[in-house]
């Protein structure tokens, strides 16, 4: 790294209150059966068909404090529309969203608004996430100003988090976004999110439009920000390498559901979904015996308008069989393993799948 | 040792170019004064509204007396500098005093569908869904007639007479200044900063009015600013249907359209209104390209 900054440990208290509520061991959030379907017409010239893109479909899971979520899948599977329902920033059609112990959105749960002040978000989009028009320190001091605190006192705290981002406030915080390179503009984001004093950051692709040597930069930022603040993160990328660097558990999304979730050593090493191994091994390797020469994932995904019976992978599954055309499998733990749920009929004891366990 | 040479320095970060703490406006500023033609404009324009303003003071003649024996002398003619009228009056001074109608008439109801236009349309757009569709439907409605044919139907039902036509453009305009004003703001609405924004839980009119407003103003400001002469040249052909100011107070487009009479007689009055209103027109048209580009930060 480069900076050149002073990192000491923040001196100045809290300027939004904010406290640990539900103790170490209360999860950050936990998710259950989250969905959203977008109403599409296909079409018809008199209106056509109404349908809906099934996005979202029923996700489940939990993210503990201080730890790293990293969420893979391919391009489409909804991991952006999920970072979106989380802060509610588009509406769940079902689901609950449990911050802290306290429901979203319910009586006697936190209020939306609240939530927001808590979970803060990184877009991929470095530029459109910043306004054209406002000097950076602006953009940081928004989110403070806007829940009540004082002009000046949000603009000595916007100079201050430049700092901790490693851009010199003296020398980047009349700037505007267009002045900034990618890379630094990404790091005023980050400093958007912090100044809102989160504790659940939701990172969208936050690395994926920097090039090598300055995602490397802003991945270390990211864990000595981690450190010092005590984030938590929800850490969505198509990187598999970049997912397995930063996070504690990985989640593998496909079409709108979760099909596992592991700690992020035991879920490289052996991946159980076939999705999963598919995804891994679609990496380039390093080793050139090693290379595959065959690629791993034939075909597109299905159309998320027209899903498959069943499991959503069978058509694209080696393992498929006829119980896979007509029962959809659940997330359940592997046999021996509690901590590594797999959604695969191949893995679960009695699922009828000729590969499955013995009960 | 030559081996010292070896420079230690960490590697600086690219250096972006240091701008001084001016603000938005005085970058606008700054890339106004480097553009020549739009100053020329600006400067054309301010002459044409002073002279407007001051036409007591500074017309050489008074516009409204005719003389029988003076009729249609050509531009030139010693006492009157720009010739005389069919009725004998003196070209300049009811063209200074023409201006002050036609730019009344050019400016006033753009800038009112400007401000009713624009609430409308940053409504629909940031609101999107219902209060979108009953917005824009409604507009498509008046959007469906040409401008021209609206602002004839609209000033004959409500008759003849300054006021009327200044109401029956603004409804006109109303309708494209708010599809401007929605379309922009739908598509800053949709920007990340926009939805950043709001995930901090901040009030909607302040995200409207920090995030939304300063970048739907430039392209609606710029826009309505090219109505101006669309308007001078409706409100003229609505005094030349009777819909508008009538004889002997005159606009621009009463002058060319009682001189078109006279075209062959004495062509070079005839042309002279039609030549200020193409020249005002095309200086707010070609300020409102100037202004475009002085106030788009992105270069
Ligand atoms: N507002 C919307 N209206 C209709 N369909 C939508 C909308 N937003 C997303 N979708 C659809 O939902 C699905 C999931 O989109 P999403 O952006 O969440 O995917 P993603 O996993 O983030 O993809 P990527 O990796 O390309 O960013 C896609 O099929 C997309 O077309
Ligand atoms: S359930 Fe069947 S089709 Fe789906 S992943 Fe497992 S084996 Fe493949
Ligand atoms: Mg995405």
């Amino acid at each position: 790294m480069t900076d050149t900054l002073s990192l000491a440990p923040k001196t100045s208290p809290r300027t939004l209150p904010v406290d640990d509520r539900g103790g170490p061991r209360q999860p950050m959030l936990i998710v259950e059966d989250l969905k959203k379907h977008f109403p599409i017409k296909t079409g018809g010239a008199f209106g056509g068909l109404r349908t809906s893109v099934k996005a979202v479909d029923g996700v489940n899971f939990t993210v503990a404090k201080r730890e790293t979520l990293g969420v893979v899948g391919e391009s489409g599977c909804g991991k952006s529309t999920m970072a979106r329902l989380l802060s509610h920033l588009i509406t769940p059609d079902t689901g609950s969203i449990i911050f802290d112990g306290e429901k979203v959105g319910a009586s006697g749960g936190i209020s939306v608004r609240d939530l927001r002040r808590q979970m803060q978000m990184v877009f991929q989009d470095s530029y459109s996430s910043l306004n054209p028009r406002l000097p950076i320190v602006d953009s940081i001091a928004f989110g403070p100003k806007a829940n009540g605190v004082k002009g000046s006192v949000a603009r000595a705290r916007a100079e201050e988090i430049l700092g901790l981002v490693g851009l010199n406030p003296r020398q980047f915080a009349r700037r505007y976004p267009h002045q900034l390179s990618g890379g630094q503009r990404q790091r005023v984001n980050i400093a958007r999110a912090l100044a809102m004093e989160p504790r659940l950051v939701v990172l969208d692709e936050a690395v994926s439009a920097l090039d090598k040597s300055v995602e490397a930069q802003v991945l270390n930022l990211l864990a000595r920000l981690k450190e010092q603040f005590e984030l938590t993160y929800i850490f969505i990328s198509h990187d598999l390498n970049v997912v397995q660097y930063i996070s504690d558990r990985v989640l593998v999304m496909y079409l709108g559901q979760v099909v596992e979730i592991g700690e992020v050593d035991e879920l490289y090493a052996r991946p159980s979904h076939p999705y999963t191994e598919a995804l891994l091994s679609s990496r380039p390797s390093m080793d050139p015996a090693r290379r595959r020469t065959e690629p791993p994932l034939a075909g597109d995904p299905p159309n998320p308008v027209n899903l498959p019976s069943g499991c959503r992978f069978r058509t694209r599954c080696a393992l498929a069989e006829e119980v896979c055309a007509k029962v959809a499998p659940v997330l359940t733990p592997l046999p021996d393993s509690p901590t590594h749920p797999v959604a695969c009929h191949a893995r679960q004891p009695g699922a009828g799948h000729s590969l499955s366990p013995a009960a | 040792m030559t081996d010292a040479t070896v420079t230690t320095i960490a590697p600086a970060r690219p250096a972006a170019p240091v701008t001084p703490a001016q603000g938005y406006w005085g970058g606008v500023a700054k890339r106004l004064r480097r553009d020549p033609l739009t100053l020329i404009c600006l400067g054309v324009i301010l002459a044409i509204v002073l002279a407007a303003v001051f036409a007591p003071l500074i017309s050489p003649a008074d516009p409204y007396k005719t003389s029988m024996m003076a009729r249609l002398k050509p531009v030139g003619t010693p006492g009157h500098f720009l010739g005389t009228d069919e009725l004998g009056r003196d070209m300049l001074a009811r063209l200074i005093y023409g201006g002050r109608i036609s730019l009344f008439t050019g400016v006033t109801p753009v800038v009112l569908a400007t401000l009713i236009g624009g609430v409308l349309g940053l409504a629909a757009g940031f609101f999107g869904g219902l209060v979108n569709t009953t917005i824009m439907r409604t507009m498509d409605v008046f959007y469906a007639f040409p401008s021209v044919l609206l602002a004839v139907a609209i000033s004959g039902a409500l008759g003849a007479g300054l006021l009327n036509v200044l109401i029956a453009l603004t409804v006109v305009f109303i309708p494209p200044i708010c599809r401007i004003a929605e379309s922009v703001t739908t598509q800053a609405r949709a920007e990340d900063y926009v939805e950043a924004a709001r995930a901090t839980g901040a009030a909607t009119w302040r995200i409207i009015t920090v995030h939304v407003l300063p970048n739907v103003m430039g392209p609606v400001f710029i826009y309505a600013s090219s109505l101006i002469s669309v308007s001078i040249v409706i409100a003229s052909g609505l005094s030349f249907l009777g819909l508008g100011v009538s004889p002997p107070q005159a606009d621009w487009g009463l002058m060319l359209n009682t001189l078109r009479q006279s075209i062959y007689i004495a062509p070079g009055q005839a042309v002279i209104p039609g030549i200020m209103i193409f020249i005002t027109s095309m200086c707010f048209n070609l300020m409102s390209d100037g202004l475009r580009g002085a106030m788009d930060v992105k270069e």
